[in-house]
């Protein structure tokens, strides 16, 4: 019955003076519960076709970063394979001795864990806290396998005077719950020290801030270096006639549409100490054959690289805001006496802000997450956190630290994304 | 942009040191991108242009670091080229493989990409759609949020991908997509999406939802409607959305990286291995290849653009 839910058949029967109550469907349908119902099942249809796809990105992202951020703050290693000396954490006040009773446990965990090859894992857990624990656990673990004799405090530090650093037992107290805000106090260069207060590492191990404050600090130099080159080209563009400007976006456009490994590939050709531009500065005699510059492999060569990559994300939203402008108000201006500078001070430039806006925030965040650009040609000083992410994750294996670092810098992303959102509108994101 | 004939002579340095600036700016963007090319035809393992390049000497150029593409990983690479030479480079070269890797890839994700984002698309320009913004902000995120995060989850959820079901107690192990094609096809896929459904909404933007209606007055079912007077306007949005999501997909490392296995070799991740250890110019004939490749893709989106506004009756403004 498609007719029936059609308003438009109300208003012929209103027209046809059938009925003199309150406007009715031809089935006598109140009309505002018809269209009420109407509108609803068309919300419906619009919302299965996006159903598919919503779930799929559920599925396939959502769940598995969501998941990932769980490890930030889950870590299982210590309590779930030495339960014993965990329970005695849990009765126990922080600060407590660890008594005969606490040796023991730890003692009896030990053995099991060594028997089901899980102390290892303990080990590394203890070890994401304080540097240098991994041994210990996996040593003792290999000697504690002959049987161990109470008393368990004398036969543990015998094996290892280790065993009874207050600092150890204050580190296993944490690890002995699951959950835990270390990583995140590690990522921002904290530590619990043994009273369980928050505190400072050491001057010589103080990374990630710096790092973050690295990567903020470049990608605002990134997004300010986009905006000193791409304003001109995009104006330029935006003023030409048609069909020059064009032919000029396709050089804008190809960068856009090459490789990301071309492109840093050919940076990294021109800017090496043998590369294109050393040899056109030596034969412009602006340097000399011995000076050759080092513009690649470190923070020179990132930023060189980055603004090259991320330079056509600005251009391309202030050019199509650009093109709105009427030139009638310059004009104006100028006839009412401005001189050019000011016209372009008060008159243009502020009429491109969306544009820039638009532009500078996208830059911003796609230059803070970025990984293989810094990776390849960042050297040591060029490298940014998203590389600190991947070293986490392939080369100490420090899972939860990753995600803790990963969570920090999703966040920074994402409040700049609801910003982007709030000021553009992400149906105005266009590419091309 | 012509200078009026009253303009002053400060008015008049300016303009020209404009253009000058602006020239500048656009041999930065476009020259990385061409050196690579005559680069990639030396005769010397070098990556300047040797005396012999610079006197346009023939001696100094050659094609054997594109030979060294195909030779890279063959069994006999040093025999005669018969069929059975070219056979040996079909099965074993490694660039070949990566290159038949990245294809075959590309190809699925894009299509399931490019399906699930113009259903999408579709629902989205639709008035009605409830949540609109919100849906559209999740949909666009995996555009935005940072490739290594994004890589780094994957990695946890497809070394286990029912891992997940132990959160409501159900039984947690099936398997693993870490290491299969599925795994890549499905991670490509979820980061080519965004660009189908920018693409596609930008396109049905400018569609006049009456057409539909016209049609349906005329007796066509939603269905004829849909492939017979929907699909042809947004066709062109739906390709170069499509060409996105295979560029995404081409382009991909870092996901690649993360899930892949030593079978899923692409050729992306071949140029990053190569790039890591020790550049060849070998490097830079792949280089060579893509940017023709990207310039292929290019003429194909802008034509498509211009074809959809010209169908759609939006004149360029």
């Amino acid at each position: 019955m498609a007719q029936a839910l059609d308003p438009h058949a109300a208003i012929a029967t209103q027209a046809g003076g059938i009925d003199d109550g309150p406007l009715t469907t031809a089935d006598g349908q109140p009309l505002a519960r018809a269209l009420r119902r109407s509108q609803k099942r068309a919300k419906r249809r619009a919302f299965l076709l996006v159903l598919p796809l919503l779930a799929f990105i559920l599925l396939t992202f959502v769940v598995p970063i969501a998941q990932m951020l769980q490890r930030s703050f889950y870590n299982d290693g210590f309590s779930a394979n030495m339960p014993q000396v965990s329970a005695w954490f849990a009765q126990t006040e922080r600060g407590t001795d660890p008594d005969e009773a606490a040796w023991a446990a730890l003692a009896a965990d030990l053995t099991a864990a060594a028997e089901n090859r899980t102390i290892g894992i303990v080990g590394t857990r203890i070890n994401y806290d304080m540097a240098g624990t991994r041994s210990l656990f996996t040593s003792t673990g290999r000697k504690v396998r002959d049987g161990l004799e109470p008393p368990y405090q004398a036969a543990l530090t015998e094996i290892d005077a280790k065993w009874a650093d207050p600092v150890l037992w204050s580190t296993m107290r944490e690890a002995s719950h699951p959950v835990t805000t270390n990583f995140y106090l590690a990522s921002l260069d904290r530590k619990r020290d043994a009273e369980g207060n928050i505190a400072q590492v050491a001057e010589n191990q103080r990374v990630y801030i710096m790092l973050f404050l690295r990567t903020f600090g470049l990608s605002l130099l990134i997004t300010a270096l986009t905006f000193v080159l791409g304003f001109p080209i995009a104006h330029l563009l935006a003023t030409l006639p048609m069909r020059k400007s064009n032919l000029l976006m396709i050089l804008v456009l190809l960068p856009f549409w090459t490789s990301l490994l071309v492109r840093t590939t050919s940076w990294i050709v021109l800017l090496q100490q043998q590369g294109v531009v050393n040899d056109l500065l030596v034969w412009a005699g602006i340097i000399d054959v011995n000076g050759r510059l080092q513009m690649i492999y470190n923070r020179t060569g990132t930023i060189i690289a980055m603004t090259h990559i991320l330079l056509p994300f600005m251009i391309l939203p202030l050019y199509s805001v650009m093109r709105t402008i009427n030139p009638s108000y310059a004009r104006a201006a100028r006839s009412l006496g401005a001189t050019s500078w000011t016209t372009f001070r008060r008159i243009y430039f502020p009429q491109t802000l969306p544009g820039l806006g638009a532009g500078a925030l996208l830059v911003f965040i796609l230059a803070v997450g970025y990984y293989i650009t810094p990776a390849l040609v960042g050297g040591s000083s060029g490298q940014l956190i998203s590389n600190m992410i991947a070293m986490h994750m392939t080369d100490t294996l420090n899972w939860s630290m990753a995600a803790a670092l990963a969570a920090l810098l999703l966040g920074a992303v994402l409040l700049l994304y609801w910003c982007y959102d709030r000021m553009v509108g992400i149906d105005n994101l266009k590419l091309g | 942009m012509a200078l009026p004939n009253y303009a002053s002579p400060a008015e008049r340095i300016w303009h020209w040191s404009y253009l000058l600036i602006c020239a500048l700016i656009f041999i930065f963007l476009i020259a990385p991108i061409l050196v690579i090319i005559p680069l990639s035809f030396n005769a010397e393992p070098y990556f300047t242009f040797t005396e012999k390049m610079r006197s346009f000497d023939p001696d100094g150029y050659s094609m054997r670091w594109y030979d060294s593409l195909l030779t890279f990983g063959m069994q006999a690479p040093d025999g005669p080229r018969n069929a059975g030479w070219w056979a040996d480079a079909w099965a074993n070269a490694k660039w070949i493989n990566a290159a038949k890797n990245s294809l075959i890839i590309g190809f699925f994700s894009t299509i399931l990409a490019t399906f699930l984002g113009t259903l999408a698309a579709l629902g989205l320009s639709r008035p009605e759609m409830p949540f609109r913004r919100a849906i559209m902000a999740i949909l666009i995120s995996p555009m935005i949020v940072p490739l290594i995060i994004t890589a780094t989850g994957m990695f946890f959820f497809y070394s286990n991908p029912c891992s997940v079901l132990g959160w409501v107690g159900l039984p947690t192990n099936c398997g693993r997509l870490a290491g299969t094609y599925l795994g890549v096809i499905l991670a490509h896929a979820t980061l080519g999406i965004p660009f189908v459904i920018i693409t596609v909404t930008a396109t049905l933007v400018g569609f006049d939802q009456s057409l539909n209606r016209a049609a349906a007055s005329l007796g066509a079912n939603p269905r004829t409607t849909f492939f017979r007077v929907t699909m042809p306007l947004i066709l062109p949005g739906v390709i170069s959305g499509a060409l996105f999501a295979f560029v995404t997909s081409f382009d991909e490392v870092v996901a690649v990286l993360f899930i892949a296995g030593p079978d899923q070799q692409t050729i992306p991740r071949q140029m990053w291995n190569g790039i890591r250890e020790q550049i060849s110019p070998a490097i830079l004939a792949v280089a060579t290849i893509l940017v023709i490749f990207s310039i292929a893709l290019l003429a194909t989106v802008e034509l498509l653009r211009r074809r959809s506004e010209r169908l759609r009756g939006v004149t360029p403004h």
